[in-house]
C-alpha cells in the first residue's frame, strides 16, 4: 500500500451502533437511531427505523416505509445502484448485493482506499433482484452466516423439483412452506413459475403486503390469493407460503392435512430441519454458502478482510491461511434466521 | 446406493407411522435383490461392519478438510456422519462408479481393518451428499431414523400381504439379505422351512380389561395368575442353541447368560424375567441395572440377580404344545417343570378362586412387590400370536394417583407439533415444587387444546422449546409404582405416568407433597 493512501482502519470503526465512517459522519445498518444511517437491506435486524437520516436504495426505501411507516426516519434519500454520491469529501456508491429486492453492497472511496461493505449477499442467479456485482477494494465487510465448509446450497431447481415431486405424491395434503416475508418468499414464488408451477400460490396474511410490493417494483410472480379467501378443501393439494413460525403453530391447524416444508439455507443440516418439526427441508437461501464466501473474498482482491456476523472464526481462519489480514468484528444485534 | 440413501432421508424426515410403513413399502416393491435384503438388514438393525469405526471416518475427513473447520463443523452440526457427508469435497470432473448397496455391504463384511479407509474413500467421492449421509450412518450403525426392527417387519409384511407372526416365525432362521424370504413374499417359493432352529415364537397377547368389564365373564372358564412387574420373555432350546427372546423378538441373551446357562434343552417357553432375591421379587429398578448393560460384569451378576417365572410351554422336546388348551399346557409346564427343576426358573402360581369377588379382594390386598395385577386365562385356550380378544386378560390393580401442579410444558411431536402437549409436574417440598415427573397422554382432544391455550397464555419463562408456567393448574396423574431414582432432582420416578384428570377446580395450594408420594414407594 503507498503511504499517500489512507489506512481504512484509521477512518472506519466498530461502535456500539454498528460500523461508522468518521470522515463521512455515517452508520451502515446501525443497530440504534443515529443521525446519518445508510441502510444495506430492508430485513429488519439491518433496517431499524428512527433515524435522523437515511441513504439507501429505492427498493429498501420503499421497504423500509412499507414497515415503518411514519416512524421511518426524518429524511429518506433514495440513491439508484451505480450512481456516486459525495458525503463531507467521502465517495458513497450502492451497488447490488444480489441478497433481495434493493440490497446494495456500500462502496466507500475516501483518500484512494475503498472499503466494500457488503451487508448480506449470495452469489448465485435470483429471479426477483439484481446480480451481485464484484468490486475490488482493499478493505472487505463480509457476513459470514454460512460461514462453515457444511454449508454448500444445492441449485435452486433441485429443492423445487422436490416440492414439486411431493405434490404429486401427496396430492391429499396441503404443503406449507415456512418462509421469510422479504426475499425468501417471492423467491420461491418466482422459482415456482420458472419451473412451471401455474397453480394460484396462497399466502399467509403476512406475506401478501411484500409480495405487492415485489409487483410493484416490476417482479412477475404469478397469481397469488390470501390463503383466508380459499375453502378449507381448496387448499389440498395446493402450496401455502407463511412464516416460519407460523408453519408449525396454531395458525396452520387449519389447513387440510398440512405437510410442513421450510425453505432455509439452515435445512441443510438435517438434525436442525428435524428439531423444527419439518417434513420437507428446501436448501434455499438468500445468503452466500461457503464456496461462494471463500470465492468473493478471493475476487474483490482486498487486502483485509472483516467478518461482521455468523461464524466468524471459520472464515477468519481460511482468510488468514489465504494471506489476507482477517478479522471478526463480533457485531452484535444481526439474526441468524434468514 | 441413492435409492436407498433416499429411502433412510425420507424415512428420517416422515413422522407418522403409515408415512413410514408406505415408504419402506414402495422401496421393497421397486428395489431389486439383494439390495433390498440388505437394506432390510439395515432397518432391523442386523447389519453391523465390525472393523469400520468412526475414528477411521474422521481420519479420512481431516486428510481432505482442514481440520479446524472441520472440528468447527462437527460442533456445529453435532453428528459425526453428517458433518463428513456435507464437508466432504466433491471431486471436480468424473465422480468415479457409484457403489450399489451390495456392493458396499459385500466389501465391508469381509475387509480387514486397514482395508476398510481404502473402500470408503472412493465411495464418498462417488456419491452426492445424502448417499454420502447414508453411507457414514450405515459404517457408523446408527441410522436414529425412528424405524425400529418391528416396524420394518410391519411393513414387509403389509408388503408381502401376510401377518406380521409369519414374519417373525421364520425371522431367526434366516440371514441377510434374507432371498428366501423375498421369494416366499414374491410367491416364487414355499415359506421358508424354520426347521430346528430356536426361532421366535410370535407371544400371545393380553387385553386390559376394566374392573366393571368383569361381570360379563363367567368365572368359572377362567385361571388366574398373578401379573409380574418384569418383562415378558420367552426361553427357547434347541440342543445346545439357547435364546432368550424379548417380547418384541429380540435376542437378549447376551445381558442374561446367567438365565441362559439355567435353560434346559429342547424346550420353549413363556415366562416374565425379573430380578430376585431369596425368592422374593426385587423392583422394577433392579431388572432396569440388568437390562441397561448389554453385556453384565460379575459385580452386576451378582448384585442383581435374574430368574424367570414360568406360565406357560410352547414347545416339549418335539412337541409343539400351542394347540392344546390352556389348562393342559399347564398341567405339561407342571410335569416339565417336576422333571426339570432349575436354578432361577420357578413357576408362577395359579391363584385359585371361585368368584370374581373374592378375586377382586385377592388382587387389591396383594401390595407386594412385583404383583401389578392378575392375569386371567381361559382354560380352553389355544396359544394364538398376537391380541386375540377374550382369551387373555391383564387385569390390573388400580392405579395409584396424585395431585400435582402443571409446571412446564414443550410441544409434541407429528400431528401434535402445534400444540403444548408434553407436561412436567411437580410436588410440594415445603414451599418449593419439585418436578416429579412428565406425562403426554391420558387427556381428550378438547382437554389438549384447552391446556394448549392456557399454557399459551400464562407462560412466565421460556427455556428454548420449553414453556415454564406459573402454579395454578392442578393435575391428577395416575401411575403404575413409584421408584427411588438417583437421577431426578426429585429423587424418585413413576412408572406410566399419564393424566389422569385436570383439576380445573383445584386450587394448587392443595395439590400433594413429596412426601406423599415418597409413600408409596414400593
Amino acid at each position: 500500500m503507498s503511504p499517500f493512501l489512507s489506512r481504512p482502519e484509521t477512518w472506519i470503526t466498530t461502535t456500539p451502533a454498528g460500523l461508522y465512517c468518521e470522515p463521512g459522519g455515517f452508520h451502515i445498518d446501525p443497530l440504534v437511531p443515529v443521525p446519518r444511517a445508510i441502510v444495506t437491506h430492508g430485513h429488519g435486524d439491518h433496517a431499524r427505523p428512527g433515524n435522523e437520516r437515511v441513504l439507501a436504495t429505492p427498493g429498501t426505501i420503499a421497504i423500509m416505509r412499507s414497515r415503518f411507516g411514519e416512524l421511518t426516519a426524518g429524511s429518506l434519500q433514495p440513491l439508484d445502484y451505480g450512481q456516486p454520491v459525495a458525503i463531507d469529501g467521502v465517495e458513497v456508491r450502492l451497488i447490488p448485493a444480489g441478497h433481495v429486492l434493493g440490497s446494495a453492497q456500500i462502496v466507500i472511496d475516501y483518500r484512494g482506499a475503498r472499503v466494500v461493505v457488503s451487508g448480506d449477499y449470495k452469489r448465485r442467479p435470483d429471479p426477483t433482484c439484481a446480480p451481485f456485482e464484484p468490486c475490488n477494494c482493499d478493505l472487505f465487510v463480509t457476513e459470514a452466516t454460512f460461514g462453515l465448509p457444511v454449508f454448500r446450497h444445492p441449485p435452486d431447481r433441485l429443492e423445487i423439483d422436490k416440492l414439486l415431486h411431493s405434490l404429486s405424491l401427496f396430492p391429499e395434503r396441503c404443503h406449507v412452506v415456512g418462509v421469510y416475508a422479504l426475499g425468501k418468499c417471492q423467491r420461491v414464488l418466482a422459482l415456482l413459475r420458472r419451473s412451471g408451477y401455474e397453480e394460484p400460490v396462497y399466502l399467509h396474511g403476512a406475506l401478501v403486503g411484500m409480495t405487492e410490493l415485489y409487483e410493484r417494483f416490476g417482479v412477475p410472480l404469478g397469481p397469488v390469493l390470501p390463503w383466508s379467501e380459499a375453502p378449507r378443501d381448496n387448499l389440498k393439494g395446493k402450496i401455502v407460503l407463511a412464516p416460519p413460525a407460523a408453519t408449525t403453530d396454531r395458525w396452520s391447524r387449519r389447513l387440510p392435512d398440512p405437510l410442513v416444508a421450510m425453505a432455509s439455507g439452515w435445512m441443510r443440516v438435517r438434525q436442525r430441519a428435524k428439531a423444527r418439526g419439518v417434513e420437507l427441508p428446501l436448501v434455499i437461501s438468500d445468503h452466500a454458502d461457503w464456496d461462494e464466501l471463500t470465492a468473493t473474498i478471493g475476487e474483490v482482491a482486498a487486502e483485509e478482510v472483516w467478518v461482521t456476523h455468523g461464524r466468524e472464526e471459520a472464515l477468519v481462519h481460511h482468510a488468514t491461511k489465504k494471506g489476507y489480514r482477517a478479522r471478526a468484528l463480533a457485531l452484535t444485534g444481526f439474526d441468524e434466521d434468514e | 446406493m441413492n435409492r436407498f440413501a433416499a429411502l433412510l432421508d425420507a424415512l428420517l424426515f416422515t413422522p407418522s407411522r403409515n408415512g413410514k410403513l408406505r415408504l419402506m413399502g414402495e422401496y421393497f416393491a421397486a428395489a431389486p435383490d439383494p439390495e433390498r435384503g440388505w437394506a432390510l438388514a439395515a432397518l432391523t438393525g442386523e447389519l453391523a461392519f465390525d472393523e469400520a469405526k468412526p475414528s477411521q471416518v474422521r481420519a479420512l475427513a481431516a486428510a481432505r478438510v482442514d481440520p479446524e473447520l472441520l472440528g468447527w463443523s462437527y460442533d456445529f452440526v453435532g453428528d459425526l456422519a453428517e458433518t463428513v457427508s456435507l464437508i466432504w469435497p466433491e471431486a471436480p470432473g468424473g465422480k468415479g462408479h457409484v457403489p450399489t448397496l451390495s456392493e458396499i455391504v459385500e466389501k465391508l463384511k469381509v475387509a480387514s481393518r486397514n482395508e476398510v479407509p481404502g473402500l470408503l474413500e472412493p465411495w464418498l467421492d462417488a456419491l452426492d451428499a445424502t448417499g454420502r449421509w447414508a453411507l457414514l450412518k450405515l459404517v457408523t450403525r446408527e441410522l436414529r431414523i425412528g424405524v425400529s426392527a418391528r416396524l420394518a417387519k410391519t411393513a414387509l409384511a403389509e408388503w408381502g400381504g401376510v401377518e406380521l407372526g409369519r414374519i417373525e416365525e421364520v425371522w431367526h432362521g434366516l440371514a441377510p439379505p434374507y432371498q428366501p424370504l423375498f421369494d416366499w413374499l414374491e410367491g416364487r417359493r414355499p415359506a421358508p422351512e424354520v426347521g430346528d432352529l430356536p426361532t421366535f415364537t410370535p407371544l400371545m397377547l393380553a387385553q386390559p380389561l376394566e374392573d366393571a368389564e368383569i361381570a360379563g365373564l363367567d368365572a368359572r372358564d377362567y385361571l388366574a395368575e398373578w401379573k409380574w412387574d418384569g418383562i415378558r420373555v420367552q426361553l427357547v432350546a434347541r440342543g445346545t442353541e439357547k435364546r432368550l427372546y424379548s417380547r418384541s423378538g429380540d435376542d437378549i441373551g447376551a445381558a442374561f447368560p446367567d438365565i441362559c446357562a439355567a435353560m434346559p434343552p429342547d424346550v420353549t417357553l413363556d415366562g416374565e424375567l425379573l430380578v430376585m432375591r431369596g425368592g422374593e421379587v426385587a423392583a422394577f429398578n433392579d431388572l432396569q441395572q440388568r437390562l441397561n448393560r448389554k453385556t453384565p460384569n460379575p459385580k452386576v451378576l451378582r448384585d442383581f440377580p435374574a430368574a424367570v417365572r414360568l406360565y406357560d410351554i410352547l414347545r416339549d422336546g418335539p412337541e409343539d404344545l400351542r394347540g392344546l388348551s390352556f389348562a393342559e399346557r399347564r398341567r405339561r409346564l407342571e410335569a416339565w417343570y417336576a422333571r426339570e427343576p432349575r436354578p432361577a426358573l420357578d413357576l408362577s402360581p395359579l391363584v385359585p378362586f371361585t368368584s370374581w369377588d373374592e378375586l377382586k379382594e385377592l388382587r387389591d390386598g396383594a401390595r407386594d412387590r412385583g404383583i401389578e395385577g392378575l392375569m386371567l386365562k381361559r382354560a380352553d385356550s389355544l396359544y394364538v400370536s398376537g391380541r386375540p380378544k377374550g382369551p387373555w386378560f391383564k387385569w390390573k390393580r388400580g392405579a395409584l394417583t396424585l395431585d400435582t401442579v402443571l409446571m412446564y410444558a414443550q410441544r409434541g411431536h407429528g400431528k401434535r407439533s402445534s400444540f403444548y402437549s408434553d407436561y412436567t409436574f411437580g410436588a410440594w417440598r415445603g414451599d418449593e415444587l419439585v418436578p416429579v415427573g412428565k406425562a403426554y397422554s391420558g387427556f381428550t382432544d378438547e382437554e389438549l387444546r384447552r391446556l394448549d391455550q392456557w399454557v399459551r397464555n400464562n407462560t412466565v419463562r421460556r427455556w428454548g422449546p420449553v414453556r415454564e408456567v406459573g402454579p395454578q393448574i392442578v393435575l391428577e396423574v395416575a401411575f403404575d409404582s413409584v421408584h427411588r431414582s438417583t437421577r431426578h432432582r426429585s429423587g424418585v420416578a413413576m412408572r406410566f405416568p399419564r393424566i389422569h384428570r385436570i383439576r380445573w377446580d383445584k386450587p394448587y395450594r392443595d395439590a400433594d407433597t413429596l412426601e406423599a408420594l415418597e409413600r408409596l414407594l414400593t
